[in-house]
């Protein structure tokens, strides 16, 4: 992992609440292909790192490069970080997607709606082409049929693979998962994570929040394990999986395989 | 039908200026309580000061009221202002322009309530996938909040209209010739009450029926992808 092959990096990243401290410095790099997974209990800061990254959660310090550009950020009133350029927040956005725990498609749209509106309105694309790459998009993730349908009658896998498919349409360089499984019926997880093992395999730059150890340990290039905010543990899944140095990851671990 | 004694076409023009009081009331009302609902919401305070006066002198004070201090009050505001520019004299606002912003002034608080309370039901994370994806904030709140918020306050607002339609007979007292004020006018040649407020009553009601219908079918046009409606 050489300087220049970085597709995104963040150093620092500090994040508090309040009076709580979520984030106590982050550094964090992912090369072009890797797929880190984030573990750790719930409330260790995992989505919370995820939203700063693309500045959903304004972050208290810290620094986020993207591309090799480092992203611009002010002050705001209330000492959080916010970005001070917005042409560039919008290239980091356009490149880094976001998939959420509860998909949050646009309800009054149908799947290829929700699925196109990006590509035209930020990348500019003609309607013709949005709808010719969300058709292939939407074969890719098994939801061809669906192109017309709104998202309230599809099922949380199907919703989950729309909104993958709505994030992969802006051909993201980087794609965040927070959570992506964890709003499903149990038996509705396996085909969403299906969906991202593919991207896996396609090489794709990818961070993931998941509860989903054996899932974990396939599709990683590293694993990092979160704990009160900051990094405990991090390396190759055999390494963090197998023999994990810090104790408190050896205790996760052993209450979640 | 009760014999109108020529009258007929006054009340048909009176029913047509009552329509048009309303929908112009309408519109400009639905402007105002987004404005309102979005000023209450903004996280600049004096904003929400100002929206919370708006709402809280609208609930305090009688329609009818309203109606007279807009009329009137405007005039002298008018007057004032065009003296400033050089223009000596008496200004102004037609009967017809004050009826409309008074009644809208009274009804943009009703319905600054009810977007605010739609705009809550919009969850975060909506407004969040959009920024995810690099759109804009004003294309977000155009193309994904605004659409929404309709639809959920659709039927208050389809409510909310009945009962301007009802009120425009208030802005008769500023001399406007809407169906109420052309109804007494008739009352007043022929002697019988009764006749032409009955006429009146029957046209107030085929106006609502009208509108009901409209509002329905605007109701089946925005609840796709809704469970509860479409299915
Ligand atoms: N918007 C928020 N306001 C206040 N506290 C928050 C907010 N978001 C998260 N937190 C708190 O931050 C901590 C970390 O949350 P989170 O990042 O969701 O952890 P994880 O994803 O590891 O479960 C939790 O204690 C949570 O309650």
């Amino acid at each position: 992992m050489n300087e220049t092959s970085a597709a995104l990096e963040v150093r620092n990243i500090h994040k508090r609440f309040g009076g709580l401290e979520v984030l106590r410095g982050i550094d964090l790099r992912a090369g072009s292909g890797d797929v880190i997974t984030l573990i750790g209990s719930s409330g260790s800061g995992k989505s919370t790192l995820l939203r700063c990254i693309n500045l959903l959660e304004p972050p208290n310090e810290g620094e986020i490069i993207f591309d090799g550009e480092s992203l611009a950020l002010r002050r705001a009133r209330d000492g959080t970080l916010v970005a001070a350029d917005q042409q560039q927040i919008t290239r980091l956005r356009a490149g880094v997607g976001f998939v959420f725990q509860n998909f949050n498609l646009w309800p009054h749209m149908t799947i290829l709606e929700n699925v196109i509106e990006a590509p035209r309105q930020v990348l500019g694309y003609s309607r013709d082409r949005a709808i010719a790459d969300a058709e292939s998009l939407l074969e890719k993730v098994g939801l061809a049929d669906k192109r017309d349908g709104y998202p309230a009658f599809l099922s949380g896998g199907q919703q989950q693979r729309a909104a993958i498919a709505r994030t992969l349409a802006m051909h993201p360089r980087v794609i965040l998962f927070d959570e992506p499984t964890s709003a499903l019926d149990p038996e509705l997880v396996t085909e969403v994570l299906a969906v991202i093992r593919d991207l896996a395999e396609e090489g794709r730059t990818m961070l993931i929040v998941t509860h989903e150890m054996r899932f974990a340990r396939d599709v990683s290039t590293q694993v990092v394990f979160l704990h009160e905010g900051r990094i405990e543990e991090q390396g190759p899944p055999s390494k963090v999986f197998e023999s994990p140095e810090s104790p408190r990851c050896r205790e996760f671990l052993a209450s979640h395989l | 039908m009760p014999e109108l004694q020529g009258f007929g076409a006054q009340l048909a023009a009176g029913a047509w200026v009552t329509t048009q009081v309303a929908v112009y009331a309408m519109a400009v009302a639905v402007v105002l309580g987004l404005l309102g609902a979005l000023a209450k919401e903004a996280p600049v305070a004096p904003l929400r000061w100002l929206a919370n006066l708006y709402t809280g002198m609208v609930r305090g004070l009688p329609e009818l009221l309203v109606i007279l201090l807009v009329y009137f009050g405007s005039a002298r505001l008018l007057t004032t202002a065009a003296g400033w520019f050089g223009h000596n004299g008496y200004v102004e606002l037609s009967a017809f322009a004050a009826g409309v912003v008074a009644l809208a002034f009274n009804y943009g608080a009703y319905l600054t309530e009810v977007f605010r309370g739609a705009l809550h039901t919009i969850p975060r994370g909506h407004v969040e996938a959009g920024l995810a994806l690099g759109l804009g904030r004003r294309r977000i709140f155009r193309r994904i909040v605004l659409p929404q918020v309709w639809r959920v306050a659709l039927p208050a607002v389809g409510n909310i209209f009945m009962s301007l339609l009802k009120d425009t007979a208030l802005v008769s007292v500023i001399g406007i010739e809407d169906l109420m004020r052309e109804t007494a006018l008739a009352v007043g040649y022929t002697k019988e009450p009764f006749t032409f407020y009955l006429a009146a009553a029957l046209i107030y009601l085929g106006l609502t029926a009208v509108a009901t219908l409209v509002i329905h079918t605007l109701e089946r046009h925005t609840s796709h992808g809704m469970r509860t409606l479409s299915s």
